[in-house]
């Protein structure tokens, strides 16, 4: 049932009421979105406009890598949404990659494969986790979190850092894989379908969930793409665009794995689309450890990395969306420009539009299954 | 919604917050995952980052360090600040003042990584702990190393002669520099 | 030791004993949900104050006491330090009506039913009044929120203790005990299926229960505490001890709510197999049955996600209330035709 302002009957003088007051949802909220503040202005319960209103951690990152050289960026990089640290890096040394014509190994792309698709499991499982904290079930947060430290514990082995990896290099990885991750990979992807039917039957199957999600917040693949909203919120409302599969980079093509698409644009599609998401990850992860070749993992890289001038882009499927770097180089050590599009900054565009007449509880689900990222934003 | 349709709609509802009570009660038989630090520690994986230190030649029992500043160069926080003085009969300068400033320091790597002679590496220590700031933004890895050094049980050189005492160059901004260069 | 059997004296005792043990319940079972929570959640819940963490709700006590009591300006003063006391006396008062066991009640009134019902109400006005006190305009939706939320499910309750009472005949607490004497099968919840008075009693319980958790504001229905924490609660103006009343006022309703499920449906001090009854075993049996049924409370919460709002009235006045009228209308048909025959 979706409630809007609209099919609610006006008063006895035939118009509808004209008080309305701004409720400021601040920076800082116990909702686990990071630091966005809304304006709502409401009518009661109804929201008649939501401006959101960012900046909140804006820490120059495009700045910063007009400062840096190339080399010295790649910590940016996890740091911009670091919940899917990976594919952010993988697309700023993809980027660098792709304009100095550098050589990466197979083995160094496949290990790339699994790592970014590790991260995203870990990633949706804190959108997972969060966006039911927001609805009020606090438990499978701590499920969610139990199996993130699997994935954590294995990132963790193979380069030692948890949250933001620095991981790969120009040309390949800083280091390789060891039979221990190969092994642990390998019990992580039978330990978690279980585990996916338990989220099953205790949370998607709810009909508590359901009723809170089904038909909440629709957004028409018209609106997605007025907005250049990508990822899940586009895949939930019937449009299969993945960046895996229209613009292919790495080895993902070598892999079998399906786009999950749901039409129904409501919250509940976009919820399936990234439960399912986590299914086919795991799928290409399966994938890639049986491919996996044997060589090096790293390319030859001249000693001093410069550029040849001009502008090169290199676009990735994360976690949230379909995140590009530009890079604009004049021949120096230094970028002369990185700009980063990022997808939660178009993702939270739609919002405005999106929750005009909306009941409060429902707009707060909705922005819950659009998966913001502060940081992301801000950048 | 037609009358069976409500009904099996109640049911089949029902019988979905039973699996979901029944989920949250297997659960609770099992036991605790939480690790009762500092009760229980964890084993920490092998290539751990924690804050960089310098590494003990295990031959020479000194350091590999040229103060070439490469590691200095490569650090995109500008946090290491590292000077050397030539021995006396040696070809090379070795680090006298090694400071890193752990408080911008990202854990990149890229300072190990840039090292040619493989000086400096990850310490695994996760449980810093410091009584003043300057513990953290002036770590001073040379003392470190000399705590290192008194447990070392090599074969022990004469130590070389103090080096010829040269002013030390002004530190960037954001690195401050102790007041007297340490020898080793 | 002759005063003490008399009868002032004899109430007086048992109302400090009830003051004391619904005191000690609000204290522990704070301790007890959020260990209970830890363990669903697969981590120890509090367990550093104390062995075991037992000593948290002292400290957390402690900690209520000595913060500053202040009452904001432009407040109604005396709606504003009535509210607490209002919203904790009616679970003391029900409980003096609740036998613990077969002679451990403070006052066997012959309405004791009609009693625990009538108060249930005045926790509704309290809230209300809590929240209009407070001169806060989000208290004040949350509060009307909470009353539209307590009257919708007041309905059903009523509806099916009036299902209850059919097949009693009694508002007599100790003697709707004393009726389901024997093995568990006597007890009224199973006692409808075999002897053919009424099948669908499970039913009624389960309406019964979920009531209680809406009447109580626990989770799936928290709208009043929880989901206004964007905006605010009705309790916002309240520090210290008179939030911590508000609090022990939640854990006293959810303990009477217990009780009276368990005295309605689960044979109150009856023990289970026949024998092991007595004056000690009897408030045993109480006492476990109360908890079991605290623990699926508890259970239930840190299970679940909260309902929307509108879900919330759409459950009680369009699933509820058809349900517990059919079953009130079903109980009503099978006794009288079981009086024909």
């Amino acid at each position: 049932m979706i409630v809007r302002k609209e099919s609610i009957p006006p008063g006895p003088s035939g118009e509808a009421p004209s008080e309305t007051f701004v409720l400021n949802l601040g920076p800082q909220h116990p909702a686990a979105h990071g630091v966005l503040r809304v304006l709502m202005t409401m009518d009661g319960e109804w929201i008649t406009k939501a401006e959101p209103v960012i900046g909140y951690i804006h820490r120059m990152h495009e700045k910063m890598g007009e400062n840096r050289t190339w080399a010295q960026f790649l910590p940016n990089t996890s740091r911009i949404d670091y919940l899917s640290a990976m594919h952010y890096t993988h697309a700023f040394v993809g980027a660098v990659e792709r304009a100095a014509k550098i050589e990466v190994p197979p083995r160094a792309e496949y290990v790339r494969v699994i790592t970014s698709e590790l991260n995203r499991i870990a990633s949706h499982m804190v959108w997972w986790g969060a966006m039911l904290a927001d609805l009020g079930g606090l438990t499978p947060f701590l499920y969610a979190f139990d199996d993130r430290e699997l994935i954590l514990d294995l990132l963790e082995g193979i380069c030692g850092a948890r949250l933001t990896y620095c991981y790969y290099r120009f040309g390949g990885l800083c280091n390789d894989i060891d039979d221990d991750f190969v092994q642990g990979t390998r019990a992580f992807v039978k330990h978690m379908p279980p585990r996916l039917k338990m989220y099953r039957d205790l949370v998607t199957d709810n009909i508590i969930l359901r009723k809170r999600l089904t038909g909440i917040g629709p957004i028409s693949a018209e609106m997605c793409r007025k907005y250049g909203a990508t990822g899940p919120v586009i895949r939930g409302s019937g449009v299969a665009y993945d960046v895996r599969k229209i613009e292919p980079y790495s080895v993902y093509p070598q892999f079998d794995f399906k786009i999950p698409t749901y039409p129904e644009c409501d919250s509940m599609a976009r919820y399936l689309v990234r439960m399912d998401e986590m299914e086919q990850s795991l799928r290409i992860i399966e994938q890639a450890l049986d491919q996996l070749p044997a060589g090096p993992v790293m390319g030859k890289v001249p000693r001093v990395l410069k550029l040849p001038p001009g502008d090169y882009c290199y676009a990735v499927e994360a976690a949230r969306g379909r995140f590009m770097v530009r890079i604009v180089s004049d021949g120096k050590d230094t970028p002369y420009r990185v700009k980063l599009r990022t997808p939660s900054f178009s993702n939270l565009s739609l919002y405005e539009e999106a929750s005009k007449g909306m009941i409060l509880p429902d707009a707060l689900a909705m922005m819950g299954s659009l998966d913001l990222v502060i940081p992301d934003i801000d950048r | 919604m037609s009358m069976t349709a409500a009904f099996q709609e109640v049911y089949s509802g029902f019988k979905s917050l039973l699996i979901g009570m029944r989920i949250t009660l297997g659960q609770f038989i099992k036991p605790v995952i939480t690790v009762q630090y500092p009760r229980q520690t964890l084993k920490m994986p092998a290539r751990f980052r924690g804050h960089i230190e310098l590494v003990l030649d295990p031959e020479t029992g000194l350091s590999r360090c040229t103060a070439c500043k490469l590691c200095e160069r490569a650090c995109p926080s500008d946090c290491i600040f590292v000077e050397g003085a030539k021995r006396e009969g040696q070809k090379v300068k070795s680090v006298t003042d090694y400071k890193l400033n752990f408080t911008t320091c990202s854990l990149c790597g890229s300072c190990v990584e840039a090292c040619p002679f493989d000086a400096i590496q990850f310490s695994k220590v996760y449980n810093v702990v410091g009584f003043s700031r300057d513990q953290f933004s002036k770590m001073d890895l040379v003392e470190q190393l000399e705590q290192k050094r008194k447990e070392w049980k090599g074969p022990r050189l004469p130590p070389p002669p103090a080096p010829a005492v040269t002013p030390a160059p002004a530190a960037p901004a954001n690195v401050a520099q102790s007041s007297n260069p340490k020898t080793p | 030791m002759r005063f003490l059997s008399l009868e002032p004296i004899r109430i007086l005792l048992y109302l400090v004993g009830i003051c004391a043990f619904v005191g000690a319940n609000a204290a522990y079972l704070v301790l007890a949900e959020r260990k209970i929570a830890g363990r669903i959640q697969r981590r120890p819940g509090p367990n550093e104050a104390g062995y075991g963490g037992w000593l948290q709700p002292v400290a957390d006590g402690i900690k209520l006491l000595v913060k500053q009591v202040m009452v904001p300006p432009g407040t109604d003063g005396l709606l504003y330090r009535l509210a607490p006391l209002m919203v904790m006396a009616p679970p003391l008062i029900c409980l003096a009506v609740v036998p613990f066991g077969e002679d451990l009640v403070a006052r066997n009134i012959n309405v004791g039913l009609l009693l625990v019902f009538s108060l249930g109400s005045v926790n509704v006005m309290a809230l209300m009044l809590g929240g209009w006190a407070s001169r806060n305009k989000y208290s004040v939706i949350s509060a009307a929120r909470v009353v539209s939320q307590n009257v919708a499910y007041e309905i059903p309750m009523l509806l099916v203790v009036i299902t209850m009472l059919l097949a009693t005949g009694t508002l007599n607490l100790n003697e709707i005990i004393r009726q389901q004497a024997g093995w568990f099968w006597h007890w009224n919840i199973l006692r409808g299926i075999w002897t053919l008075t009424n099948p669908l009693i499970p039913v009624t319980f389960v309406i019964f229960f979920i009531c209680m958790l809406a009447e109580t504001n626990r989770a799936p229905f928290d709208m009043a505490e929880a989901e206004s924490e964007l905006v605010a609660g009705a309790f916002t103006e309240y520090g210290g001890m008179g939030f911590g009343v508000f609090f022990m006022a939640e854990y006293a309703n959810i303990v009477v709510g217990c009780s009276l499920a368990t005295v309605l449906f689960f044979g109150g001090w009856q023990s289970p197999i026949g024998i092991l009854s007595g004056p000690i075993w009897g408030p045993l049996w109480f006492l476990g049955k109360m908890y079991a049924l605290i623990f699926v409370v508890i259970w239930i919460r840190w299970t679940f996600p909260r309902t929307q709002f509108y879900g919330l009235l759409n459950l009680s006045w369009k699933i509820l209330i058809p349900l517990s009228l059919f079953t009130l209308l079903l109980s009503g048909a099978l006794i009288t035709l079981t009086k024909l025959l």
